[in-house]
């Protein structure tokens, strides 16, 4: 039995050690951790509640609209705001726009390189000692090709979002009721032009070439299966009375499928370096970082549903809603699923933006009440993600978040029960003991993103701060 | 090949119809062509950011990121490229600091965690030993040929380092103090600001950079001054609420104090920028981005920040030392709300402006401040006196209006 560490994890978004045993050359535990705190929450603490929307999303650069949506959300509840029709539409499209975004980088630009044999220079060379990469030659190089073309469509999905959101990454024009762009014929009319060629590309490209890993790769539609506990918190609403497009669900490892009900939802602190005794339900739990805390050995902390691990992101999405028929749960089922949901999106921002009304209000002005709470609770490119949010003579006095990647990437909680991910691991064959691209590839096939998980406080007892 | 001069033209005149990389990429092509330059050997450090630069730079559109990682930069270490992980990954990174000592150039994305010893923060192992990012950039800056801190967090600590602070974020040059860092800021940096720095370290070495390290070409102008809307300013024609038409300086733009050139430049292939979106600017290309600048929307007199309350004394003492620009106009409406930021005095490093090339610029410049200071003192004045007088608070009110405070701007927004 050995046991080695990956630290870095490289193409994924920050900091992240994997540590895993293997024995018969086979990953028999695993052990996954994150390596940044930056103490969003603390900082968001008493600060005007109107800035929460631009400044959480400040978290992440590659998912920074899913925290301006969720913010939103949150503060539609606490107010009874709600959003104009041409304003619902536009935040979706914007949100639509970050997801095909990342999906298309995240296939091309972060999964790719451990199937196919990248360009003969850094940051692609060196590359890993036994590398089992099983594409043909001709097909190998047809992917080294769609490289240019997918970095550009994923800076046009980005330009898309612009468009609505003024620049990327962070938008600046996601408010309460709508956005601050204005509407005409014009940006109308580029963004569908510009749109329909990322459709092309998704559907002539990206989809295709997803397809082609998963024929070369048959055996990871069992590698990297988890827990296969899947939870969605349902994604854009629609006007008038904001049903998910994309339905909220809870589907249990047997097949038991259930209604979303929050009040399941709670943390746990046991491995992560916070203090012991403040996980608990996101409205109420506290949180304090002890970085010397015996044990623990993550900043992230772990998310649990009715007290059980779940998964979250686009292959959830497509099981809940009955649309993925494929062969298993794996590795290459993530892939696909992504692949397919980008598809979708796509169609989907295309209805919206031919619902669209120019001259019809984009947003209401309005006035943030002194005080309330609300929750935001909506699915995003990675999965499921949480805002709970409260303030008090317009400070923010509570803010929590709980993101996809900490549902998936938690460490292990109270009962030892491990995170998605590491449940994932166990059972990874394992060629090279050096080498480890299987354990890179079904890390990577969840998409983490550990700037946004690690970042978990919230003082409960702290003093608003007064100016 | 380009002679400094052109370049420097080159990237002002930039506009919304081409992007500045479709200008330079022939230049930089040709001068490949004439001498093969080596493509310099770049470590990218990833410290505690959002990844917001990296995505950024992944929007860059000429020269792309393929052509950027291909044909300009041999970028031997970034975690989110690097197809090699672990110890492969670390042994890559550590062999390039070594053998291209004084020739690698070190990137720097996200502020430096310094809490705790910097153990809020590891970047890699190294014989199973955990490296921090804080000593990671101690141990790497004196080896590099060129250090580039990309972001708001990595120039000036940004949101990293936001109020409390708890990781203790900084930025790269209160780490690194005997070096040059170069400092691109924005939140997140323009692709353009980044190829186009990269750029002049690749062919002329050393951009000129102002008081706070800034690449001139870049942030050497304030929104405020190159606004589309800058009109509507000047006529007095103010947006109620954000979207509406209309100068958006009362609903909080931060335009008038921060340096960039966004209005022209724009985002995303130049297809928008936040005022022209309807959005007010948030600065966040300011060194005092995002505590100095929030809340988001008020407008900028009534900033109310942690500050505390500055002796003017002392803000004539900063008055003198920041000087630059429409800098001063901020300090102007600061001191006329009674309220200035304490990073005006302390999270900054001021030194002298820069020496204007003659007189008659230093003429203008005067002119121009006065003009815009003149104005926006008479605007915060008319705002002041629109709001109700405040009365002077018993403790009895205070403790009431903590639990009840409405803004007394609200009305306006």
């Amino acid at each position: 039995m050995a046991r080695k560490t990956i630290f870095p994890m490289t193409r994924i978004h920050e900091p992240i050690r994997i540590d895993v045993e293997i024995a018969g050359g086979r990953v028999t535990d695993a052990w996954v951790s994150s390596h940044l705190y930056r103490g969003w929450e603390q900082m968001m603490l008493g600060r005007d509640v109107r800035d929460t929307i631009l400044f959480t999303q400040r978290i992440c650069g590659i998912c920074s609209t899913a925290h301006a949506v969720a913010d939103a959300l949150a503060l539609q509840q606490a107010t009874g705001l709600a959003p104009t029709v041409n304003g619902q539409h536009l935040i979706n499209i914007i949100l639509a726009a970050d997801t095909i975004q990342n999906h298309i980088r995240h296939f091309y630009l972060l999964t790719l390189p451990d199937f196919v044999s990248g360009p003969d220079t850094p940051p692609w060379t060196p590359r890993p000692p036994k590398p089992d990469l099983r594409l043909p030659a001709k097909t190998n190089a047809a992917f080294v090709e769609h490289f240019p073309t997918a970095i550009r469509m994923s800076a046009a999905a980005h330009e898309l979002l612009a468009m609505f959101g003024a620049k990327a990454p962070h938008q600046q024009t996601i408010m309460v009721t709508g956005v601050t762009q204005h509407l005409n014929a014009d940006n109308v009319k580029a963004a569908a032009a510009l749109l329909r060629r990322i459709r092309y590309f998704v559907e002539g490209v990206y989809l295709p070439d997803a397809q082609t890993i998963a024929v070369y790769y048959p055996d990871y539609h069992i590698i990297g299966k988890s827990v296969d506990n899947f939870i969605s918190f349902g994604m854009f609403p629609e006007p008038p009375n904001g049903q998910r497009v994309l339905k909220a669900g809870v589907r249990f490892a047997g097949g038991l499928t259930e209604d979303l009900d929050p009040a399941q939802i709670s943390e746990d602190v046991r491995y992560g370096w916070y203090r012991e005794g403040t996980g608990g339900r996101p409205d109420t739990e506290s949180t304090v970082p002890d970085p010397d805390k015996p044990g623990a050995y993550s900043w992230t902390k772990a998310p649990r549903y009715k007290g059980l691990a779940f998964e979250s992101g686009p292959l959830p999405r497509a099981v809940l809603s009955g649309e993925y028929r494929g062969k298993g749960t794996g590795v290459a089922d993530r892939i696909i699923a992504r692949a397919q949901e980008t598809r979708k999106l796509c169609l989907l921002a295309e209805n919206w933006l031919a619902r669209l009304v120019p001259g019809q209000p984009t947003l209401q002005p309005y006035t943030l009440p002194p005080r309330g709470e609300g929750v935001g609770l909506t699915d995003v490119m990675r999965g499921a993600l949480g805002h709970w949010l409260k303030f008090e003579g317009g400070k923010v006095s509570h803010h929590q978040i709980i993101t996809p990647t900490a549902w998936k990437f938690s460490p292990r909680d109270g009962s030892g029960k491990r995170g998605a991910v590491e449940e994932a691991l166990i059972g990874t064959p394992v060629a090279d003991e050096n080498s480890l691209v299987e354990v890179g590839r079904v890390v990577r096939s969840f998409d983490p993103c550990f700037t946004c998980a690690v970042h978990a406080v919230n003082l409960a007892n702290a003093k608003p701060l007064i100016i | 090949m380009l002679s400094r001069r052109e370049f420097i033209k080159i990237c002002l005149a930039a506009t919304a119809a081409t992007t500045l990389a479709d200008l330079l990429v022939p230049a930089i092509r040709q001068a490949y062509a004439q001498s093969p330059l080596p493509r310099p050997p770049v470590v990218w450090l990833e410290l505690g950011s959002c990844t917001g630069e990296s995505v950024s730079l992944d929007n860059s559109l000429n020269p792309n990121l393929y052509q950027l990682l291909t044909e300009f930069l041999d970028l031997r270490y970034h975690w989110v490229y690097n197809t090699a992980h672990g110890d492969a990954a670390v042994r890559v990174l550590l062999d390039t600091v070594e053998k291209e000592a004084g020739k690698f150039w070190l990137i720097v994305e996200g502020s430096v965690m310094t809490a705790a010893d910097g153990r809020y923060n590891h970047v890699f192992s190294r014989n199973g030993e955990m490296v921090t990012g804080l000593a990671a950039l101690k141990e790497f800056a004196p080896k590099a040929r060129y250090i580039v801190a990309v972001g708001d967090c990595a120039a000036f600590g940004g949101p990293g380092a936001a109020h409390p602070n708890p990781g203790g974020g900084k930025g790269v040059w209160d780490v690194v103090t005997d070096r040059v860092v170069v400092n691109i800021p924005g939140c997140p940096s323009h692709p353009d600001w980044m190829t186009g720095t990269f750029s002049h370290l690749l062919l002329y070495g050393l951009p000129e950079l102002d008081a706070y390290n800034r690449p001139k070409l870049f942030f050497s102008r304030t929104i405020h001054d190159q606004c589309q809307r800058r009109q509507q300013f000047e006529d007095g024609i103010f947006a109620a609420f954000p979207g509406d038409d209309g100068c958006l300086y009362k609903v909080g733009c931060k335009g008038p104090v921060t340096h960039s050139d966004c209005p022209y430049r724009q985002w995303n292939g130049a297809v928008n920028w936040p005022v022209r979106a309807g959005a007010p600017c948030i600065g966040c290309a300011s060194p005092h981005f995002p505590d100095g600048m929030m809340p988001f929307y008020n407008h900028l007199p009534d900033v109310k920040t942690r500050a505390v309350a500055v002796s003017v004394k002392k803000i004539g003492a900063a008055f003198a030392a920041l000087g630059v620009g429409a800098v001063a106009t901020h300090l102007a409406a600061g001191i006329f709300a009674r309220r200035i930021h304490k990073h005006y005095l302390d999270g900054t490093k001021p030194s002298d402006p820069t020496p204007p090339e003659n007189l008659a610029q230093v003429k203008q410049e005067l002119d121009d401040l006065i003009r815009q200071q003149n104005a926006l003192m008479s605007e915060a004045k008319k705002l002041e006196a629109a709001a109700p007088r405040r009365r002077k608070k018993s403790w009895l009110r205070r403790v009431i209006s903590f639990w009840r405070t409405e803004d007394k701007t609200g009305k306006d927004k």
